[in-house]
């Protein structure tokens, strides 16, 4: 697959590890309690279709990106930095 | 026998160059320009292989990669190479080519019997018996049952072929170079595309070079040379022969295999290449491949594809036959025997299934419309065909054509299924095509050569619009059309009918199987075997989905389709591994001061990608534990020195590093002091130890970590994650600096004094300016810039200094030279892990992915209030409680036993079994300090049994000791030495 | 008609007119006490146990497409108990104990061969582990053998003993571990439950769940509205999607694997056995193919296809390792759909659904599961309790903390 990266173009998937599930970004809270932590780690939609995960750009910049991928045609629609994904969510919460 | 030295007008083979080669030992000769298939049928060669199963007598069936008779074995010695299709290889001088899958010679095989037994060896006859009794099946009916399978044989050698890998990218990716590949070329190259052009053949051209019809008025083959002529003054355009296409990955990335010189194992170079070959278009132009028509007997050497006949005859100058019948149901099969005429070989009939049809027969040639073949004869050698009314004719070659079927695969390989058109009788690419990719010519069902050209011309300009590439129209050669006009035949007369000819699988093995229900499709093909052979039913698929439809009274298309996967044809393993193989299967990575621990009589062992030293072995010691006992009693008694560049070093720096390391450490890490350096305890987020080490502050705003070895790179991704996805707002800038710095521990109670005979003034390494945990930047041995950690993995007085990588090799020397006066000793890792087993530290075994802090009895460094990484999932219930396994040291009762690693803990009056585990040993050393074996060991209520005396039981290796339960640390438990 | 020889003698004199369907080609009936749904060789074999050991006949199997053709059709056939921990391996000894007997009690011919499976050891950690291992599986009454390296370099004359970048140190023995023609373990138990009235529904497609407060009462399917006291989901690789339509989330995610096998060649692997220093294991067929396989591909995925990269890595794994396999050709590909669960290891369960169960996370190890798999499961179905081998495999452990991780790397599915 080819994962065109937002800052270094189109790149071979091969320089990249794959992570899982961009849900794993919206780390609980002690507050949220265990049970949110609970499906944090261990739960997954798994879904067929267009699905946000995370890549770790590995051999190449230690960026890591979401991915928006449909798991049925592997056709990719979107990529983005993490950090951006994560800093604008926390800047929702603040 | 004849043997045709003198080749039919027109052969595209070098008569000037004649090449020598031999079949079973027999000396041959061809030309250049041969392929294997061509020189055997050109000296008369009709038997060249025996069947799967019964062990039929085969002759060559067609003259391209869907050949499933003609399988050699080439060469000999470690350069044996199975199951070759005699059809796709280029004949070189020398040649030697090996029939198999007989046992006896190949006019002779013992194993011939099996054709006998053929109506008890029907579909799937093995799954009905050989039950009884039980154990006969790997004794006695299996071993037949595999040494009559298979075909060729490896050679049990290490393959010495030279294989290598290329990367491209292009434009436009064409597979299929023969007349709509190569207008295809023109088009996109003169427009300026950069475009690849790749083909299986040694020859590019396709069908060109098997016809005698015309393009421009020149023959296919010189409107072919002459395309090709243009085609190399263009430098955008790479032209790949015998480069097969085999396989389409996502996102326009296809894999290609080229043999560059396959059939010259003494060649030096790269001779077979693997390309992935990335493509923003693709025109696939993969032609079409000829079915026969299933009819009794219809498998006899000598009965070929009416196409490969022709082909044989134009392109090569070989005749097949004498006396050449030819059977078909579509108009192309006449083209045979028009073309043999023309060439003045013997064509005794035209016998055509369809009742009417609007050819003209050659002169000479009867035409027998509406009749079809019945039975053949022929024991090596096809003799006699009789037809459905009873005729006999004598002949020695029957060429039948049951229609084409477009090679469709490429299209299937991302699930797109071909559909099926009635006019052609043949599956046509679906409309659910691999991204980027479209077909032309008689791969999308166009069998007439100047519409093909159109289409051709039409599909190319689309695909270089979509790359924003103008390109004009070219003007197509003129052609003379021919007609097609099939009326599918499928199977005919009553007796064995052959439809998978390599496999073996008969029509009535297909009704068989319908009869005892296995009508889809993949249980059909799965029954009976049907396409499954090394020609993946190339000629086969269609013809079977087409008797199964008879049988189930229903169309094709109700009856299913097929679809394909990579590879196209089967390519080599060596191919796809390429030269990652023998000690450069996986990088080697060295540290710094490699030379000087060779130097020093290093025994090296692989740490992962790493070589580490494992001892130093000195004069007069033959068996490792004397090198490894010397190096701790010397490191004990004095000093030693021990490369540990291979940990992992992580520099960290920014304002909010404290707060970062205290939320991925399960221990308190927020308040660590400049110059001070902190054991860490790094969990996974599931609440299990992913990784250990240290982190030192050796400034207000600058950090040093170090990872094991093994987890140097998961655990430098863990913390980016971190980082980047969970707490962008924290101030952390992170670098890994593992193979920036050279480190060494420097431990024993000498350390010190030899430290301070390198450190510059005025750096003070006294234990009261440099104590216990301590860690600093410094300069040594006159301005080399160092750090400097007092941490102890030995459970010394110790030190790990690290220098520039630069520097390492020198310091490593410079360590030695100094402490000569200490007799300062190197040691490995093997010493390294004897002495972090007696002090009780855990490493790689202990932190096994699967302990938690209070497994390895770390339980109260994880008690802070803050949230950690890992926090909320290890307090889970059955994470917690007495009956856990705890980390606990053993030693053996009897002094002299040696405990294992891998033995399990039971009581002392337990069985061995599964309810009865206590925990197991992790780690074992002979103690030189002690002089005994010890061992770590997890100990369910571990922590509460010190004293107990269990067993560790390794049934495995036939041992059974009694041990101790003691305190992990062996050595020094109160840790005053390493604080001294 | 019994499979013998006597009866494929008779047949065969007389134009082999006589033998019956297989299975009958069952139509829905509108209510059953259990479906299956999936009809994989968990599903069959779950649906023969439930017969043949509990009398439970009024059962159907669902399924999509044809019976078998997921992973049970495209698998490396592989089949041990060489497992290490204890919420395992007893259940896979009690598999390996039921392949045993398999043919004799379904008779049918699943040509489980017990050649055995040897783990190769390229370290010393890689040993001590391996001998953990070997000790936990005698410890469960299964057999399990360390060899050195002179033993290995006597029976696999064929590896790479003296070039290797990561060098041979050991090996790890099952001698009753070996293979099983795949499909036919499927087509065998599916006969036997169909002789047991078990229905075989093939090409119908569960398409929702009909669950009232908390209730499954049945299935919608493409052939129409179904009936069940209990709803037994089976589906592996689509256990997403199928659980989906429950509304529930699973610790799974599902991953492509691929397969390979090689042109036929003459007997040459004495046994099936796995490189230790990367992914790739390989066994030979009866017909002669080097049936062989390697890592995932890291990405969650649904289509049936892997990467060129894994292609390559397993392919340079196994030269790495047997460099005469160089000179055999790759035949054919394909691309299977993992399950894989978060600790690598599999459920079956109830669900927190009245009347739906669940049976999945088998990653890529289900193949060799299948009799216990189906055993255990019908067990559960039929008396709402777990099997004592099965005991572990609880839907609840995520929460409770009692994982089952093999490879001890923890919530990612990918790297079990």
């Amino acid at each position: 697959m080819i994962i065109d990266h937002p800052l270094l173009g189109p790149r071979d998937s091969a320089e990249f590890t794959y992570f899982g599930a961009a849900t794993l970004m919206d780390r609980p809270t002690p507050e949220d309690g265990p049970k949110a932590m609970h499906d944090y780690v261990y739960l997954r939609d798994n879904p067929v279709g267009l699905h946000r995960e995370l890549w770790y750009h590995a051999q190449g910049d230690r960026s890591w990106l979401v991915v928006t991928r449909d798991t049925m045609t592997q056709v990719i629609t979107h990529v983005e930095l993490a950090r951006d994904v994560a800093t604008a969510k926390a800047g929702c919460r603040s | 026998m004849q043997v045709m030295n003198v080749r039919l007008p027109g052969a595209l083979v070098d008569t000037a160059q004649p090449l020598n080669f031999t079949f079973n030992g027999k000396k041959m000769s061809g030309f250049a320009g041969d392929t294997l298939a061509s020189a055997l049928l050109a000296n008369g060669q009709k038997l060249v292989g025996r069947s799967f199963k019964y062990h039929r007598p085969r002759g060559i069936f067609s003259a391209g990669s869907e050949e499933p008779n003609a399988l050699m074995t080439l060469h000999d010695g470690a350069a044996t190479t199975p199951n070759t299709r005699a059809t796709v290889v280029p004949l070189i001088e020398g040649l030697q080519a090996r029939s198999q899958n007989h046992q006896g010679s190949l006019e002779r095989d013992l194993l011939a019997v099996n054709d006998l037994m053929a109506p008890f060896f029907g579909a799937g006859f093995y799954y009905k018996t050989f039950m009884w009794p039980a154990a006969f099946w790997e004794k006695l009916y299996e071993p037949i049952i595999r040494k009559a399978a298979g075909l060729g044989a490896l050679s049990d050698r290490d393959d010495p072929e030279h294989y290598g890998k290329a990367h491209a990218h292009c434009d436009l990716l064409i597979i299929g170079g023969g007349a709509v590949g190569l207008i295809t070329a023109l088009v996109a190259g003169r427009a300026g595309a950069k475009v690849i052009l790749a083909d299986e053949d040694v020859r590019l051209g396709g069908r060109l070079l098997a016809e005698q019809s015309t393009l421009d008025d020149m023959k296919g083959s010189a409107w072919a040379g002459q395309a090709l002529a243009e085609l190399a003054t263009l430098p955008n355009v790479r032209v790949l022969s015998r480069c097969t296409v085999w396989g389409t990955y996502d996102h326009g990335i296809y894999a290609a295999h080229q043999y560059t010189g396959y059939d010259h194992p003494t060649n030096d170079g790269a001779q077979s290449l693997l390309w992935r070959i990335y493509a923003r278009q693709t025109l696939l132009a993969s032609g079409a491949t000829e079915r026969p028509i299933a009819f009794p007997n219809n498998d006899r050497p000598g009965i070929m594809l009416a196409g490969s006949v022709r082909a044989y005859a134009n392109r090569w100058g070989v005749a097949p036959g004498q006396r050449v019948t030819l059977f078909t149901n579509n108009d192309d099969g006449w083209r045979t025997a028009i073309d043999l005429t023309n060439l003045d070989i013997e064509v005794t009939a035209i016998i055509d299934s369809r009742v009417q049809c609007d050819m003209t027969a050659p002169e000479g040639v009867e035409v027998l419309m509406g009749r079809t073949v019945a039975n053949t004869r022929g024991r090596h050698a096809l003799r006699e065909i009789r037809l459905d009314n009873g005729r006999k004719i004598e002949t020695d070659c029957l060429a039948v054509s049951g229609g084409w079927n477009p090679n469709v695969h490429l299209t299937c390989h991302h699930r797109g299924r071909p559909h099926w058109s009635d006019e052609l009788a043949a599956f046509l690419p679906g409309t659910e095509l691999p991204p980027g990719m479209s077909v032309a010519g008689a791969a999308a069902g166009q069998f007439q050569i100047g519409a093909a050209l159109q289409q051709a011309a039409t599909e190319c300009l689309g695909a270089l619009q979509k790359l924003d590439i103008s390109a004009t129209a070219p003007a197509l050669p003129k052609t003379s059309e021919a007609s097609y006009n099939i009326h599918p035949l499928w199977q005919t007369g009553k007796g064995r009918a052959w439809v998978d000819l390599q496999n073996d699988v008969c029509a009535k093995d297909i009704q068989l199987a319908h009869q005892e229900g296995f009508r889809s499709v993949e249980h059909l093909k799965r029954y009976t075997t049907l396409g499954m052979a090394t020609d993946q039913g190339r000629t086969s698929n269609v013809l079977g989905l087409a008797v199964m439809a008879e049988a189930s009274g229903k169309t094709i298309p109700e009856t299913g389709t097929t679809i394909f996967r990579p590879p196209y044809t089967p390519v080599p393993i060596g191919a796809l591994a390429g030269p990652e193989r023998g000690k450069e299967h996986r990088p080697t990575r060295l540290t710094p001061a490699h030379d000087w621990a060779t130097a020093q009589g290093a025994e090296f062992v692989e740490s992962g990608a790493w070589m580490r030293a494992q001892w130093f072995a000195r004069p007069g010691e033959n068996h490792w534990r004397q090198s490894v006992d010397r190096e701790v009693k010397a490191t004990r008694n004095s000093v030693g020195i021990c490369d540990v560049s291979t940990l992992g070093k992580i520099d960290l720096k920014g304002r909010d590093v404290a707060t970062f390391l205290n939320r991925v450490y399960a221990n308190k890490f927020a308040k660590l002091a400049v110059g001070k350096t902190r054991y860490g305890l790094m969990l996974r987020d599931d609440g299990v130890v992913m990784d250990d080490g240290t982190t030192a502050r050796l400034s207000e705003n600058h950090y040093v970590m170090t990872t094991t070895t093994a987890n140097a790179g998961p655990v430098y991704q863990h913390m980016e994650f971190c980082l980047q996805c969970l707490w962008p707002e924290l101030d952390v800038h992170m670098n890994s600096t593992t193979d920036a710095w050279a480190q060494f521990a420097v431990a024993g109670p000498k350390s010190r004094a030899l430290l301070a005979k390198i450190v510059d003034s005025p750096f003070d390494v006294s234990n009261e300016g440099f104590s216990f945990m301590a860690c600093g930047a410094l300069t040594i041995c006159n301005g080399t810039p160092a750090r400097l950690f007092r941490v102890s993995f030995s459970g010394e007085l110790a030190y790990e200094l690290a220098v520039p990588a630069r520097f390492g090799n020198a310091l490593a020397e410079t360590l030695m030279t100094v402490g000569a006066e200490f007799g300062v000793t190197p040691y490995g890792t093997e010493a390294l892990n004897v002495m972090r087993i007696e002090k009780g530290h855990a490493a790689g075994a202990e932190l096994d992915g699967r302990n938690t802090a209070l497994n390895l009895k770390m339980g109260g460094m994880t008690g802070k209030e803050t949230d950690f990484i890992g926090k909320a999932m290890g307090q889970r219930p059955a994470m917690q409680g007495d009956d856990l396994p705890r980390m606990v040291g053993l030693k053996p009762l009897n002094s002299n036993d040696v405990l294992n690693a891998g033995a399990h803990l039971i009581e002392n009056d337990a069985e061995p079994t599964t309810d009865n585990d206590l925990g197991w040993l992790t780690s074992v050393a002979f103690s030189p300090t002690l002089g005994h074996s010890i061992s770590l060991a997890f100990l369910k209520n571990g922590h509460n049994r010190v004293g107990a005396q269990l067993r560790a039981w390794d049934g495995a290796r036939g041992k059974d000791i009694a041990v101790e339960v003691v305190s992990p640390h062996f050595y020094d438990p109160e840790g005053g030495l390493q604080r001294a | 008609m019994k499979y013998n020889a006597w009866n494929i003698f008779r047949q065969g004199l007389t134009g082999n007119r006589g033998w019956k369907e297989a299975w009958r080609k069952a139509e829905p009936k509108p209510e059953y006490d259990i479906i299956v749904v999936g009809g994989g060789g968990h599903g069959v074999a779950t649906a023969y146990y439930l017969a043949a050991k509990h009398g439970k006949h009024r059962v159907a199997v669902l399924e999509k497409g044809w019976i078998g053709g997921g992973n049970a059709g495209r698998n490396t056939t592989i089949v041990r108990s060489n497992y290490l921990l204890p919420g395992n391996q007893p259940f896979y000894e009690l598999s390996m104990k039921l392949w045993e007997g398999l043919e004799q009690e379904l008779n049918y011919n699943v040509m489980m061969s017990q050649r055995g499976m040897l783990n190769l050891l390229h370290s010393d950690a890689q040993r001590d582990a391996g001998a953990r291992r070997a000790n936990a599986m005698i410890m469960s009454g299964a057999d399990g053998a360390l060899l050195d390296r002179d033993e290995l370099e006597q029976n696999y004359p064929f590896l790479d003993f003296d070039n290797a970048r990561f060098p041979i140190k050991a090996g790890l023995l099952q001698r009753r571990a070996g293979t099983a023609r795949h499909d036919a373990v499927v087509w065998g138990y599916a006969r036997a439950a169909d002789q047991l009235g078990v229905d075989i529904i093939e090409n119908c497609e569960v398409t929702g769940f009909q669950i009232t407060d908390g209730h499954c009462t049945g299935v919608e399917t493409s052939r129409g509205p179904i009936k069940a006291a209990k709803t037994a989901v089976c589906v592996a690789g689509s256990s997403g999607r199928v659980l989906a339509m429950a509304g529930m989330r699973l610790p799974i995610e599902s991953f492509a694997l691929q397969a390979f096998v090689s042109e036929g060649l003459k007997p040459v692997l004495p046994t099936a056995f796995s490189f230790g220093a990367g992914h790739f294991y390989v066994s030979q067929s009866d017909k002669g193919g080097l049936v062989f396989g390697g890592d995932l591909d890291a990405y969650n995925t649904y289509a049936q296809r892997g990467s060129l990269d894994i292609v390559q890595d397993v392919a340079e794994c196994a030269v790495a390792v047997m460099p005469s396999i160089g000179r055999a050709r790759l035949l054919r590909s394909w691309g299977g759909l993992m399950d894989m669960s978060m600790d690598g290891s599999p459920f079956i369960d109830q669900t927190h659904i009245d009347g739906l169960y669940f049976n999945g996370g088998w990653c890529y190890g289900g193949f060799k599961a299948t009799p216990a798999s189906g055993f255990c499961y019908a067990h559960f179905l039929a008396t709402d309790r777990p099997h004592p081998v099965a005991a572990e495999y609880r839907l609840d452990r995520t929460m409770s903390g009692a994982m089952i991780d093999e490879k001890g790397q923890g919530a990612h599915p990918n790297r079990h």
